[in-house]
């Protein structure tokens, strides 16, 4: 699974991208957020305020229950401020 | 339909000249183009603002059209034109340009609203700006928000 970070996001984090392989038991969006918050530093702190945090799962806007799988491109980015 | 995001400016007479260009149909064009506002009271050899976007290059464009596939299903438009920069831009760059073209004003106007509400909302760009050595991620706006609610609530993000 590809993981990406925009913005300030991808700075506190530190990378703009990254493979992760999570377990089987990470079937959805909210779980890969708890996943790799599990991760510790830089992740524990990265997501907060866990709830202003936009997700595409690949390249489309998802909720926080939508299915992620093996393959699929993850990306996780503040409010949007183009225009 | 047609979307670029580029880093180039735009000509925004040639843009107008190609989205008419061998067609008689057209009765109005409703052309916005955004402009990147200097931040900081020009203090006297203060540098100007500067401004770095950052966007998600493939979903950036697939949203670009998807709002103006939806423009186009709520409105009898003939034609739409959307560009938006990216990369570093100055104060007074041109940033965002979008025209509807339809038989009469009404459609056009509220199409280029509609166009540019949604595009704010909704398509992955992020603004870092900068300004007397201090940069700094543009936070999202509220009103904003409200603008692109008045067409539909947004219930996808």
């Amino acid at each position: 699974m590809r993981v990406r970070y925009f913005a300030w996001l991808k700075q506190r984090v530190g990378v703009a991208e990254e493979m992760v392989a999570p377990p089987a038991t990470v079937v959805d969006v909210a779980g890969l957020m708890a996943w790799l918050k599990g991760r510790g530093a830089p992740y524990d702190t990265a997501f907060e305020p866990d709830e202003v945090i936009r997700v595409a799962v690949n390249q489309v806007y998802a909720r926080r229950d939508a299915p992620v799988r093996p393959g699929d491109e993850v990306a996780f980015f503040p409010p949007v401020t183009g225009g | 339909m047609s979307v670029s995001v580029q880093e180039a400016d735009f000509d925004i007479g040639a843009e107008i000249a190609a989205i008419t260009a061998g067609r008689t149909d057209i009765g109005g064009l409703a052309v916005f183009a955004g402009l990147v506002r200097d931040l900081v009271a020009a203090a006297p050899g203060a540098a100007p603002t500067e401004l770095t976007l950052e966007h998600y290059p493939g979903m950036t464009e697939r949203m670009i059209e998807e709002i103006e596939a939806e423009a186009h299903a709520r409105w009898p438009l003939l034609a739409t034109r959307v560009v938006h920069r990216h990369g570093r831009l100055r104060a007074g760059d041109r940033i965002v340009l979008v025209i509807a073209a339809s038989a009469h004003r009404a459609a056009a106007f509220d199409a280029c609203q509609f166009l540019m509400d949604w595009l704010k909302t909704r398509a992955p760009f992020w603004k870092l700006e900068a300004s007397g050595g201090a940069a700094r991620w543009v936070a999202a706006r509220a009103s904003d928000d409200d603008a692109a609610a008045r067409w539909q609530p947004s219930d996808d993000l």
